[in-house]
């Protein structure tokens, strides 16, 4: 029985946080407008949001391109179809690692940058403040931050994509000697702008949203005191990553499918 | 309006952050109009709270908080973010936004809630400054100001808007004696000068006797003990407010937390 209650107790407190969330992210996206008529805040913090995670994408999607093309060049080489090297690169990376590595590196980053700033913001009161000087915080301070973090991301996935691609070709054609007019042209006749392209924004699109939503929520909900931040931030990292791996094999399922 | 209506009234009001634990329960209090009162009392006997609570913070769990003759409604948000816009509050580290200059925090009440020429903004937020002091910190940055100037930035940008309600959150918690002084007679200065209604919470005694119109002492749970003018509380002869004004370390309010005795935690007691 005490099972049971237990069972029924968690239940209903998963409920009662999923529709908290939920208010929460509402309430978020109804203070969009008024943020967008703050639009120098807007600009800041994509500015600031990308910026932050510019050189770890960039560092990352170099390391990911040379490993990809060393790995993928033993493999296909063993099948003689080394000469599919750029094609096999060019959609790992828009298509997969680009919105997944860079999403998850992007929680890990700014993710956690936006939550500790909030939490913050909380336990200085400042949060209170704007409150009572009858200023909307979630107009003022989330909604500006939200919009910045889904505009950065797309951008910073094809930035990671760009670069990883880069070092693949120094892998591949400088270093091992894969032809580069193979490597370029299989690019161009067989990765699809839409298909490939697209859906990788797509999914980078979504993974912003649930990072930064993760991130605000956990600053702005999070206890005001220090083990409350450091417990808010760490949430962060494990709650986007889970939410970006689960959402990725719902959206490939349905992007990718069929051949 | 009758200016003889408390500009804030408290009545039968319960709060409790977990409605099991309260920390405020059933009180009933009244502010007067365009005075300075002081609100003093032990920590945790929900001084911040009564300030919360006007603010629309929190709601109240039970009874009615009215802001000069109009209900707090917190479900409200145009009627609460109006009423908001009438008052301004010093809180107890100054709240100050860190990403800002001195100058923009004192100048983001009248950026977000009118559409004054730059120059204007420039002049009124100089005025304010002056007003405090800091005009000439006005270029710093909040992490190169000091506690007590942090108090004073915060101060300026809370009478920014010319509000008719000004409520301190312990503006004398950890300032030094000069500091302390300033502050006090900045507060008495404001509310002569403006007419607005001021709320101090304290535990500092000295400090808001010698600036209040009205004081009320509260204790656990929000009981009032006394309220009345300074002078009032200083000739009491009720011993938990005598103890209180004085500073005294034991008497109706015990100094020990509620423990068994001492005899028998150590073990002396069969």
């Amino acid at each position: 029985m005490n099972l049971l209650v237990g069972l029924g107790a968690w239940t209903l407190d998963q409920l009662r946080g999923w529709g908290h969330a939920a208010l929460f992210f509402a309430e978020m996206l109804r203070a969009v407008p008024a943020s967008l008529r703050r639009f120098s805040l807007v600009v800041a913090q994509i500015y600031a949001i990308g910026n932050r995670s510019l050189v770890i994408i960039m560092a990352s999607g170099l390391a990911v391109g040379f490993v990809l093309a060393l790995q993928m060049y033993y493999a296909l080489s063993i099948y003689g179809a080394a000469e599919s090297l750029g094609l096999i690169v060019n959609l790992s990376l828009v298509r997969e690692l680009g919105p997944v590595v860079s999403a998850l590196l992007f929680a890990g980053r700014a993710g956690t940058s936006l939550t500790a700033e909030i939490g913050l913001m909380k336990a200085g009161e400042q949060i209170s403040a704007m409150e009572l000087m009858a200023v909307d915080p979630k107009a003022r301070v989330l909604a500006p931050r939200l919009i910045g973090g889904i505009v950065a991301l797309p951008l910073l996935a094809a930035l990671f994509s760009a670069v990883g691609i880069m070092g693949a070709w120094v892998v591949a054609v400088k270093l091992i000697g894969v032809d580069a007019g193979n490597f370029w042209s299989i690019m161009q006749t067989q990765v699809d702008v839409w298909r490939d392209v697209g859906n990788g924004m797509i999914k980078a699109f979504v993974f912003g949203v649930i990072c930064t939503v993760v991130a605000l929520y956990q600053g702005y909900e999070t206890q005001a005191t220090p083990e409350g931040v450091a417990y808010a931030t760490t949430r962060t990292v494990v709650i986007s990553s889970l939410w970006i791996l689960g959402m990725d094999f719902i959206l490939t399922a349905l992007m990718f499918s069929t051949p | 309006m009758e200016t003889t209506l408390p500009f804030i009234e408290f009545d039968h009001v319960s709060f409790g952050y977990d409605p099991s634990r309260l920390i405020l329960e059933d009180i009933s209090l009244k502010f007067p109009r365009g005075k300075v009162t002081a609100i003093l009392g032990g920590s945790g006997c929900g001084k911040t709270t009564l300030l919360r609570l006007i603010g629309g913070v929190h709601a109240a769990n039970k009874g009615r908080v009215m802001f000069d003759g109009e209900l707090i409604n917190t479900r409200n948000k145009s009627q609460l973010f109006k009423m908001r816009s009438r008052l301004g509050m010093l809180f107890q580290f100054g709240a100050l936004f860190t990403d800002l200059s001195v100058f923009e925090n004192v100048a983001f009440p009248l950026r977000e809630h009118t559409k004054l020429p730059q120059a204007m903004v420039r002049d009124i937020v100089l005025m304010k400054l002056n007003a405090v002091g800091l005009r000439g910190a006005a270029d710093l940055r909040i992490s190169e100001v000091s506690g007590g100037m942090a108090r004073r930035v915060a101060l300026a940008r809370a009478i920014a808007l010319d509000p008719e309600l000004i409520m301190y959150d312990e503006p004398f918690a950890g300032l030094d004696l000069i500091s302390m002084g300033v502050a006090a007679k900045l507060i008495r200065t404001l509310n002569d000068v403006t007419g607005a209604t001021s709320l101090v919470v304290s535990h500092d005694v000295r400090e808001c006797m010698s600036i209040s119109d009205h004081v009320v002492l509260l204790a656990n749970q929000g009981r009032i003990v006394a309220q009345g003018t300074p002078d009032e509380l200083m000739n009491s002869t009720d011993p938990e407010t005598r103890q209180f004004v004085r500073g005294e370390p034991d008497g109706p309010v015990k100094f020990h937390y509620p423990a068994p005795e001492l005899a028998a935690d150590f073990g002396l007691k069969a």
